[in-house]
C-alpha cells in the first residue's frame, strides 16, 4: 500500500476517533460512538498490519497476549473497581510508548535533533505515566496505603529529578553521552511517577487519575510525532484534551487548584487536627419507619449517594426503595456531585449498574436549586459533599467547596453510621439541623429496613 | 518543516478535543476516560511498526511489550467502556 494511501486511511480512523467522541455527548448515543472509535482503531491496525507484515513472532505473540489479558480484565473488573482498571490501563498505554520511542532509538541510534527530543519526551512522559498510574492503581485497590505519605527530603527531592531530567534532555540535544542518557531518563521518568504519586492521599486519587489520562494522551501523541504518524498525534491530543478538562473538574469541585493536589499531601494532617471533634449539639435520631413515613407522603425526593454506598454495596437496595416510592407517586431524582466516587463520573456508572434509569441522575448545576422545592433528601453515604459549611462558615478548612443544599430541603435525612466527621475530617453542621433527622446505621442495612417499612405503609 | 507540521496538526487536534469532550455530560465521565484511554492505544500502530523492522534480540524485546500493553490498552478500553455504556439505559414507564 503506498504511503499517501495509507496515510489517508489513518486520517479515516482518527475522524472516527472524533465522531466517537461526539457521540458521547449524550448516554442515548454514546454506545454507538464507542464502537465508532474501537472500529477506527480497527481499520489502523489493520492498514499497519498490511504494511509491515505480520511475520514477526513480535507482533503475533503481543497481539494474542494483549488482547487475552485486556478482554479478560474488562469482563471480570467490579463497577467499584473501575478506577483501579482505567489506571492500569493509563499505565500500560504510558508502558507502550516509551516502548516504542525506545525501540525506535535502538534502530536509528543517531537521529536528527528534533526526533532525540521527541524520542526523550516520549520516554520521560510514558515513564511518568507507567510508575505513577501503577502507583494510583496500588492506593486504589489497597495494595498501598492510601494515606498521603510524606517524607523530609520530598521537597527537595522532586525538583532534583526535574533539574537532573532537563540536564540530561539538553545532554542529548548537544550529542554527548550517548544511548546511556536515554536510558538514565527512562529510569529518571519512572522515578518521578513514583514519588509525585507517593505523597497524593487516595480522596485525591479521581485528580491523579485524570491527570495521568492526559499524560496517557500526551505520551501516544510524542509517540506519533517520533514515528512521524499523525494519526498517532491527533488521537493523542484528543485524549490529553479529554483528560486535562477532566482534572480541571475534579480540581474544582474540591475547591482546589492542581498544585495544591499535587504538592499539599492533603488529608494526613488536616485530619488529625481536627478529627474527632464533634459537638454536643443535639441530633434528631429517626427510626426507618419515621422515615418512610416522611418519604412515602413526600412529592418529590433527591437522593444524595456518596461513595459509602459504593463500599456498602447498597446501590440495589436503593433502587429498590426509589421503585417503591415511584410506584406510591413519589417523584425520585438522584443529585451527583462531581466527586460523589472514586473517579470522575463514577457514581453514574455504579446506579446505572444497579439499574437506575440515566434521565434521572443530575449534575450538581443542574439540580441544585430545585432543593428548596424538594420535600426530602435522602443522603446516603455522602458528608463532606453537603456540608453546608462549605457554603456559609468562612473559617472551615472545605469553605468554598461547591456543595449539595440539602439543607435547603424541607426535610433532610442522612443514613450513616455515627456523627463522627468525614474523610477529610470535618464536622457537619447539617447533622444538628432542626429539619434533619439521621438515621444510623450501615448504609446496605439501613436501606433494606427503609424498604421494608415502606412496602408496609 | 516536518516537525512544524506535526506541532501544527497536535495544536489543531487538541482544540477539536476540547470541543468536542466539554460537550461530554458528567454522568459519562468515567465511560469518557475509559474511552479515551482506549483511542490513547494508537501507540499500538507505533508498536506495531517498530515491531516489524526490529532488527535486534533488545528491539524485539521492546517491540513485544510496546504491542501487548498497547493491545491490553485497546482491547481492554474498548470492552470495558462498552459494558459500561450498555448499562446506561433510559427505562420506559
Amino acid at each position: 500500500m503506498s504511503q499517501e494511501l495509507s496515510a489517508l486511511i489513518y486520517l479515516v480512523a482518527a475522524a472516527l476517533f472524533i465522531f466517537g467522541l461526539k457521540r458521547l455527548s449524550s448516554p442515548a448515543t454514546a454506545r454507538s460512538g464507542n464502537q465508532l472509535a474501537a472500529a477506527g482503531m480497527a481499520i489502523a491496525i489493520i492498514v499497519t498490519l498490511t504494511n509491515s507484515g505480520i511475520s514477526a513472532w513480535t507482533i503475533i505473540a503481543g497481539i494474542i497476549v494483549g488482547s487475552g489479558v485486556g478482554a479478560y480484565l474488562a469482563r471480570t473488573v467490579e463497577m467499584t473497581g473501575m478506577p483501579e482498571l482505567v489506571a492500569a490501563f493509563n499505565g500500560f498505554g504510558g508502558g507502550a510508548s516509551v516502548m516504542v520511542a525506545s525501540a525506535e532509538y535502538l534502530q536509528n541510534p543517531d537521529p536528527a535533533v528534533q526526533t532525540i527530543v521527541t524520542i526523550a519526551l516520549s520516554v520521560v512522559i510514558g515513564a511518568i505515566t507507567f510508575s505513577g498510574s501503577f502507583m494510583a492503581w496500588g492506593k486504589l485497590n489497597g495494595k498501598l496505603p492510601g494515606q498521603p505519605f510524606g517524607y523530609p527530603a520530598q521537597k527537595l527531592i522532586d525538583p532534583l529529578i526535574v533539574a537532573t531530567i532537563v540536564f540530561l534532555g539538553v545532554m542529548l540535544v548537544l550529542d554527548v553521552g550517548g544511548s546511556f542518557v536515554l536510558w538514565t531518563l527512562l529510569v529518571l521518568g519512572l522515578v518521578l511517577g513514583v514519588t509525585r504519586v507517593i505523597p497524593i492521599g487516595g480522596a485525591d486519587m479521581p485528580v491523579v487519575i485524570s491527570l495521568l489520562n492526559a499524560f496517557s494522551g500526551v505520551a501516544a501523541s510524542m509517540a506519533g510525532f517520533v514515528i512521524n504518524e499523525n494519526a498517532l498525534i491527533i488521537s493523542g491530543a484528543l485524549v490529553g484534551a479529554s483528560g486535562l478538562i477532566l482534572t480541571n473538574i475534579m480540581v474544582k469541585a474540591m475547591n482546589r487548584s492542581i498544585a495544591n493536589v499535587l504538592f499539599a499531601a492533603f488529608g494526613g494532617a488536616d485530619s488529625t487536627g481536627q478529627g474527632g471533634t464533634t459537638s454536643d449539639k443535639p441530633v434528631k435520631a429517626a427510626s426507618a419507619e419515621d422515615v418512610a413515613i416522611t418519604m412515602g407522603y413526600a412529592r418529590s425526593v433527591i437522593v444524595v449517594p456518596g461513595y459509602g454506598l459504593a463500599v456498602a454495596q447498597a446501590q440495589h437496595v436503593l433502587r429498590e426503595l426509589a421503585d417503591l416510592l415511584e410506584a406510591k407517586g413519589v417523584d425520585v431524582r438522584y443529585a451527583i456531585h462531581p466527586v460523589a466516587g472514586r473517579m470522575p463520573g463514577h457514581m453514574n456508572v455504579l446506579l446505572a449498574e444497579a439499574d437506575v434509569s440515566y434521565d434521572k441522575l443530575f449534575a450538581l448545576e443542574d439540580i441544585n436549586g430545585d432543593f428548596p422545592r424538594t420535600d426530602v433528601a435522602l443522603i446516603v453515604g455522602a458528608n463532606d459533599v453537603v456540608n453546608p459549611a462549605a457554603r456559609d462558615d468562612e473559617t472551615s478548612p472545605i469553605f468554598g467547596m461547591p456543595i449539595l443544599d440539602v439543607d435547603f430541603a424541607t426535610t433532610s435525612v442522612v443514613i450513616k453510621r455515627s456523627l463522627s466527621p468525614g474523610f477529610a475530617g470535618i464536622d457537619n453542621p447539617l447533622f444538628y439541623n432542626e429539619n434533619n433527622l439521621m438515621l444510623f446505621g450501615d448504609a446496605k442495612a439501613a436501606m433494606q429496613e427503609l424498604v421494608k417499612a415502606v412496602a408496609e405503609l | 518543516m516536518e516537525l512544524v507540521i506535526s506541532i501544527t496538526v497536535f495544536v489543531l487536534a487538541a482544540f477539536v478535543g476540547f470541543e468536542v469532550i466539554t460537550k461530554v455530560p458528567p454522568t459519562l465521565h468515567t465511560p469518557l476516560m475509559s474511552g479515551s484511554n482506549a483511542i490513547s492505544g494508537v501507540t499500538i500502530i507505533g508498536a506495531l511498526i517498530v515491531a516489524g523492522k526490529a532488527d535486534s534480540t533488545l528491539g524485539e524485546v521492546l517491540a513485544f511489550v510496546a504491542v501487548t500493553m498497547a493491545m491490553i490498552n485497546v482491547i481492554g478500553g474498548f470492552l470495558v467502556t462498552d459494558r459500561m455504556l450498555e448499562m446506561f439505559k433510559k427505562k420506559e414507564r
